[in-house]
Order: structure tokens, then C-alpha cells, then sequence
């Protein structure tokens, strides 16, 4: 008989209140009990960062995380990017223009650890990126583009706070 | 792969912790920041029947000067350790050794005595605990007991808790101020993997610019981290040059006896050991040199 737990956590913004096993991975908790199937799963060993999503606004590897550790924490995914009509966050929009993905598949990770890294270094270098964006992983591209995705995706950023103020929206339909 | 099923409980202080442990400690594994054990579990080499996450114990997230010790509690995240003001200025060592350590993100959760109770041979801050002498307070209902870094790593991800033993901190000796220097190098495959080879060296010269004291330890050649004591006890009293450093590069890697395996043959190890041994010798010479004259 399967011991579940019952956990509330901040899901893009929502409050979620479910029952789950302690051995589901917040992975796999966002991506079956949650249908939030933009958040990859590349190798469940914590090398790949396909998984990588916010907790807490920091970047983290979803395979390494039990869901019944997020009690009463907030998760943000790579859904919670686009605005509700559709229109894609500067950092897509950014990875759009330089070419940062090819087959898609570790993008979503891409993106999440690019919305870490601008949210405390607005206007990262290359180095920065390279640094701190190590630890995710990409067969197509050759990381080039990638690069140059998130640099152009900080000077987007910087631009729209510029101009219009605060970017990121609370609440996204699952 | 998905982690075969276990109990889950949340410890709310150490207390609380050594009551889980003293229950379940043969079929219970600490969570901490997961970094290592989750990835084990995922592949089910790994299989508690229980885990008890400490995370909520935030008596445990600390670094602090006590006496001439830093002390870093159980639950201090490895990114917090390597940009502490405390760490980077007292036992710098370790904050390069923590640099090293996979990507920003794992050391962003994964945490300082985690990564070293999990003592994997090819780990970059057992080597430098090594080095600096540091201990692990040990926790139990029977009491708390100190294990020297050297007693604590007995085989290949095999450190000397008890079942039931909770490692609260790690104690690490500040290093000299003056005449004293340090390094910590690595090869690896790729940025942010486990080392192939890794040194971490420590030289204090004496008033005539002569080596006081060397330590030089060493990782991912062997099932645990190890001290060049040979190597060591040769430096006592000689002059810092290339010629020494190379021939206490050399009486280093011949008393080593690497382990072979995918990622790098014994020779290889054995190469890598003299190379980055001299290498490190050098540059904690200088550092030494630099300190001297601060």
C-alpha cells in the first residue's frame, strides 16, 4: 500500500494540495500528477539540467528533489515563461532570434538557468554563462548560440524593465 | 529508473534527528541536499527504507569562528561555504577545493558535510579536509564524539559513522597567517566532473624561507583520500626550488597505488599526481612567499 503524503506547494504561481508518494521526484510530480510536461527529464542522475527548474527563484535539478520536500515552497517552471496569451517571455524570445535550441529537448533547462543567472547578473558576459550555466547540457547546438541566447536575452530583459517595469506574471493556467 | 519506495520523515531539530536515527539508523539515510544520494537512489543503488530529511534543522546552516576552528554545520550549503567571508580569509584552501566541485546549481543544494560524508574518492573537499586536519563532530543518543578527517574516510564511500551517528559539523584548523601558503588542483575530464587527479597542498616556511611544515593530499587516486606522509616528512627542513618540489613530486607518486578505471588508468593517475603535485607545491610556495611579506 503506497504511504502517501500530503503536500501544498506554489506551483507557477498556484497553490497545489495533493497526495504523493515520498519517493516522486518533483520531476515527476510536475510532469504526470501536474500534466506540466515542459520540464524534461534528460538522465535522473542530476548531470544532464534538462530538469532544471526555479525553487525558491533558484535554479535546481527537479530529479534530485522529492516532491514532499516542497512543502509550503514556491516552484516555477519553464510554463510559467510565456504570457498568458501566448506571447513569449524576452528570454524565448531571445533563444527565438539567436538560435539557441535545435531538437529542443534540454532548452527548457536552458531557460530556467537563464532566468537564474539574469535575475542576479542582468547583463551576464560569456564567461558568466559559461560559469554558471555549466551544468547543463546540449547535443545539438555546440553551445554557441546558446551563449549568445542568453547574453541577448539579458539585454531584452534589462530593456523591458526599462520600459514597461516588472516581467515576470504570478499565475499561469496548468 | 524511479527510487524504490521508502518512509519519509522531517527532522525539526538534531534531537529530533538522533531520535529518527536511534529508530531506524540501520535502514535510514540523512537528506540533506540530496545531490549525491538522490542520483544514487534514482538508479537504486541506493535503497533506505527510510530517509530523514534535516533540512528543516536550521540550527545546522552555520559557519562560525570558534577558537581557532571554522565550523560548518551540516546543513551549510557547499555555495554558501566557498563565498563565505570566514572561509575565504581563515581556510581558503577550502573555499579553492569548493570551486571545483560539479556546477553551481548541485552546489547550490548539495551540502559541505554531505559531500563529505559521502566520502567518494575522487571528492575535492575530503582532500582538502584531509589537508587541513579538519574533524567531524559525530552524534548519537550515546554522545558526540570528534573523528580526525584522517579516520574518517575508510574505504570508497565509506566514512566512520555508526548507524546511528549523525555528522553535525566540521571543525577545520584556520590556516597560518604568515609564512604560510596553499593550493588545490585538479584534471578532469570536463569542467564541473569529478577530478581524475586532485592535490591539495599546504607549505609553512620557516624565518629562513625553508619548508616548516608541508601537507600534500591527494584524491581519485586511491579508495580515499591520502596524505604524501613520506613526501611530507622529506620537506622538513629543505630549500623551496623546482629541483624540490620535483623530487617530492616524484617520492609522491611512487608511493601511490591508483585505482584503474574508465576515466583513468593507474599510470595515468600516477602522472597526473607528480604533475599537479609539483604544480601545487609551487604555487603554495608562492602564496607563502606572498604571505610573508604581508
Amino acid at each position: 500500500m503506497p504511504n502517501k503524503v500530503r503536500i501544498t506547494l506554489m506551483v507557477n504561481g498556484i497553490e497545489r494540495d495533493t497526495l504523493v508518494e515520498p519517493r516522486t521526484l518533483l520531476i515527476d510530480y510536475l510532469r504526470d500528477d501536474l500534466g506540466l510536461t515542459g520540464t524534461h527529464a534528460g538522465c535522473e542522475q542530476g548531470v544532464c539540467g534538462a530538469c532544471t527548474v526555479l525553487v525558491d527563484d533558484r535554479a535546481t535539478r527537479s530529479c534530485l528533489l522529492f516532491a514532499v520536500q516542497l512543502v509550503g515552497r514556491s516552484v516555477r517552471t519553464v510554463e510559467s515563461l510565456a504570457a498568458n496569451d501566448g506571447s513569449l517571455h524576452p528570454i524565448q524570445r531571445a533563444f527565438n532570434a539567436k538560435h539557441g535550441l535545435q531538437c529542443g529537448f534540454c532548452t527548457p533547462g536552458m531557460l530556467m538557468a537563464a532566468t537564474d543567472l539574469i535575475s542576479r547578473i542582468p547583463l551576464p558576459t560569456e564567461d558568466d554563462v559559461r560559469e554558471r550555466m555549466s551544468g547543463n547540457l546540449c547535443r545539438c547546438t555546440g553551445y554557441q548560440n546558446i551563449i549568445a541566447s542568453v547574453i541577448e536575452a539579458g539585454r531584452l530583459v534589462s530593456e523591458a524593465s526599462a520600459s514597461a517595469g516588472a516581467l515576470v506574471k504570478e499565475e499561469v493556467p496548468a | 529508473m524511479k527510487p524504490a519506495p521508502f518512509d519519509y520523515v522531517a527532522a525539526n531539530s538534531v534531537a529530533d534527528a538522533l531520535d529518527q536515527l536511534a529508530r531506524l539508523g540501520a535502514d535510514a539515510k540523512i537528506l540533506a541536499g540530496g545531490q549525491s544520494l538522490v542520483r544514487l537512489m534514482n538508479s537504486r543503488h541506493s535503497t533506505p527504507g527510510n530517509l530523514i530529511d534535516i533540512n528543516g534543522v536550521t540550527d545546522l546552516d552555520r559557519i562560525a569562528l570558534e577558537d581557532t576552528d571554522i565550523v560548518i554545520g551540516a546543513t551549510t550549503r557547499q555555495r554558501t561555504s566557498e563565498t563565505d567571508a570566514l572561509v575565504t580569509e581563515h581556510i581558503p584552501l577550502f573555499a579553492a577545493a569548493g570551486h571545483h566541485v560539479a556546477h553551481l546549481s548541485v552546489r547550490e543544494r548539495g551540502t559541505v558535510v554531505g559531500s563529505i560524508a559521502f566520502a567518494d574518492p575522487s571528492a575535492e573537499l575530503p582532500v582538502a579536509l584531509l589537508a587541513l586536519e579538519g574533524t567531524v563532530l559525530a552524534a548519537s543518543h550515546s554522545g558526540e564524539r570528534l573523528i580526525a578527517a584522517a579516520d574518517f574516510f575508510i574505504g570508497p564511500w565509506q566514512n566512520a559513522l555508526a548507524d546511528e551517528e549523525l555528522a553535525i559539523e566540521v571543525r577545520i584548523p584556520i590556516q597560518p597567517r604568515r609564512r604560510s601558503g596553499s593550493a588545490f588542483l585538479e584534471v578532469s575530464r570536463r569542467h564541473g566532473e569529478l577530478p581524475i587527479c586532485a592535490v591539495a597542498a599546504i607549505t609553512t616556511l620557516d624565518e629562513a624561507g625553508s619548508f616548516a611544515e608541508v601537507r600534500i593530499a591527494l584524491g581519485a587516486v586511491g579508495d580515499r583520500p591520502v596524505r604524501a606522509r613520506s613526501a611530507e616528512q622529506k620537506a622538513v627542513g629543505l630549500t623551496p626550488s623546482a629541483e624540490t618540489y620535483a623530487a617530492l613530486a616524484d617520492s609522491t607518486a611512487r608511493d601511490l597505488e591508483p585505482i584503474s578505471n574508465l576515466h583513468g588508468s593507474a599510470p595515468f593517475r600516477r602522472h597526473l599526481a607528480e604533475v599537479l603535485t609539483k604544480r601545487a607545491l609551487t604555487a603554495a610556495v608562492a602564496d607563502a612567499q606572498e604571505s610573508s611579506h604581508a
